[in-house]
């Protein structure tokens, strides 16, 4: 299993898994963070975006997933100030420039994205920039992985791990999960000769009986990762438990604001708690997530489920396994095999 | 959007909050990146930037090492023919030793 939606990209478009012979199966992992945020969070975003006074600030890939009933686009044509930006960054530039007004950030991500956020509030906290507050919906992929481990259905046998995420966090927090669960854990890139190389480094590791955590990606990734950058996250998060999308709640697993940064929490301020959802029944994202199954085993998967009416999140975001699927012709491919006298 | 891209810094300054900042271009691109979490970069060094943070500098031998495997697969696939392909998959490349 590749972990990282980005990975999930790289293999679709290039056609890795069809290459490689067809004793290794990959299946696609729960690490497309747009993917995971929960349905909850998804319409707490709404609720705040609706408020007046509000600047709504988010990445680019949140704006068209669907919440309970509408997403970020329709609420923007309805005329909520909702921008996009580049950088946590920008929104303490949008917050200055604007005083009058309550500038959220849509705080989603992984550990590569959480020193960013991190930094945005840090240096709000530091020059008094009162009207910027954070949504934090942090994820965690240690304890992603353990919970797939768990699992009564769980199929894999080894994991590419996350290049990103480790150039942040390093890698010895995967070396237990390896030991533990005797799985080999191969900290893998993005480039498709990477994603090679760390197929390669798992399927040895398996020959050999072997589970242990190799690095395929030390051009970037070192063991003990980038510390400053660990600092300031722990300085302004603690781990909580979250809920995600299609799997449900995993225990330690997200990141949220610490005590004394509550000033610059949205979820306090806004009051916006009491929100009951509901998933499309269709929708088998979860166990997509999980790698139990291919976006092509979904029934909605290229009808009813498209990039442009997506059911499920992981058709949203580009990263998201069953839109890399649709983007590179895949749903074509199930229809010509189902055709195919057999 | 965990991705992260890989740019060279061509700037690097302190902006009036006191926030050590810098400049990347990415192929052509130049953006601004927060050089907070990357104290010992310096101008020409490659970073990976992601949300507008330099995480890490990028090792420029490892990155050497990198591009030429994928130069060694290039060649592979050039001298491919359906008879070759057994033995193109078992003489894959392979790390150096250490
Ligand atoms: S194709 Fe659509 S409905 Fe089916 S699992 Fe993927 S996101 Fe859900």
């Amino acid at each position: 299993m590749e972990v990282c939606g980005g990975q999930t990209h790289t293999i679709v478009k290039y056609g890795i898994d069809h290459l490689l012979p067809g004793e290794v199966e990959l299946v696609h992992g729960p690490g497309c963070p747009v993917c995971v945020t929960s349905l909850e969070m998804i319409d707490k975003a709404h609720a705040i975006a609706r408020c007046p006074d509000v600047i709504f600030c988010s990445f680019g890939d949140m704006l068209r997933v669907p919440g309970s009933e509408f997403d970020l686009l329709v609420l923007k044509s309805r005329g909520a100030d909702v921008r996009v930006v580049y950088s946590p960054m920008d929104c303490l530039k949008i917050a200055r420039a604007n005083p009058g007004k309550k500038v959220v950030f849509f705080a989603i991500g992984f550990e590569t994205t959480a020193p960013g956020n991190a930094m945005a509030v840090w240096q709000a906290h530091r020059q008094g920039i009162k009207n910027f507050s954070v949504l934090v919906s942090h994820v965690l992929v240690p304890p992603a992985m353990e919970a797939i481990l768990q699992s009564p259905l769980n199929r894999v046998q080894g994991f590419l791990g996350p290049g990103h995420v480790c150039t942040v966090m390093g890698y010895h927090e995967y070396e237990p999960i390896a030991e533990r669960y005797h799985v080999p854990i191969v900290v893998t890139g993005f480039e498709p000769m990477d994603l090679l190389e760390g197929v390669l480094m798992t399927l040895r590791q398996l020959e050999a009986g072997t589970a242990v955590v190799e690095n395929q990606y030390p051009r970037v990734v070192k063991r003990e990762g980038n510390q400053a950058a660990q600092d300031l996250v722990k300085k302004v998060f603690e781990t909580c438990d979250r809920k995600w999308r299609g799997i449900g709640s995993i225990p330690r697993s997200g990141y949220r604001l610490r005590e004394e940064f509550y000033e610059h929490d949205a979820e306090r301020l806004f009051e916006v708690d009491k929100i009951d959802t509901q998933e499309p029944s269709v929708c088998i994202s979860g166990l997509v997530l999980q790698g139990v199954k291919k976006p092509h085993d979904c029934p909605a998967f290229g009808k009813q489920c498209t990039p442009q009416h997506p059911l499920g999140a992981t058709m949203v975001s580009a990263e998201g396994a069953c839109a890399a699927y649709y983007a590179y012709g895949r749903h074509l491919e199930a229809g010509k095999k189902a055709l195919q006298p057999v | 959007m965990c991705l992260a891209i890989p740019g060279k810094l061509v700037e690097i300054s302190e902006n009036a909050e006191g926030v050590r900042m810098g400049k990347a271009n990415f192929g052509g691109i130049v953006k601004q990146v927060c050089l907070e979490y990357t104290p010992e970069v310096n101008m020409g060094d490659y970073v990976l930037v992601h949300v507008g943070f330099a995480l890490s500098k990028v090792d420029e031998e490892e990155a050497v090492r990198t591009y030429k495997l994928l130069e060694a697969m290039e060649q592979l696939s050039e001298l491919d023919d359906p008879e070759a392909e057994e033995p193109v998959a078992k003489d894959s490349p392979t790390r150096p030793p250490p």
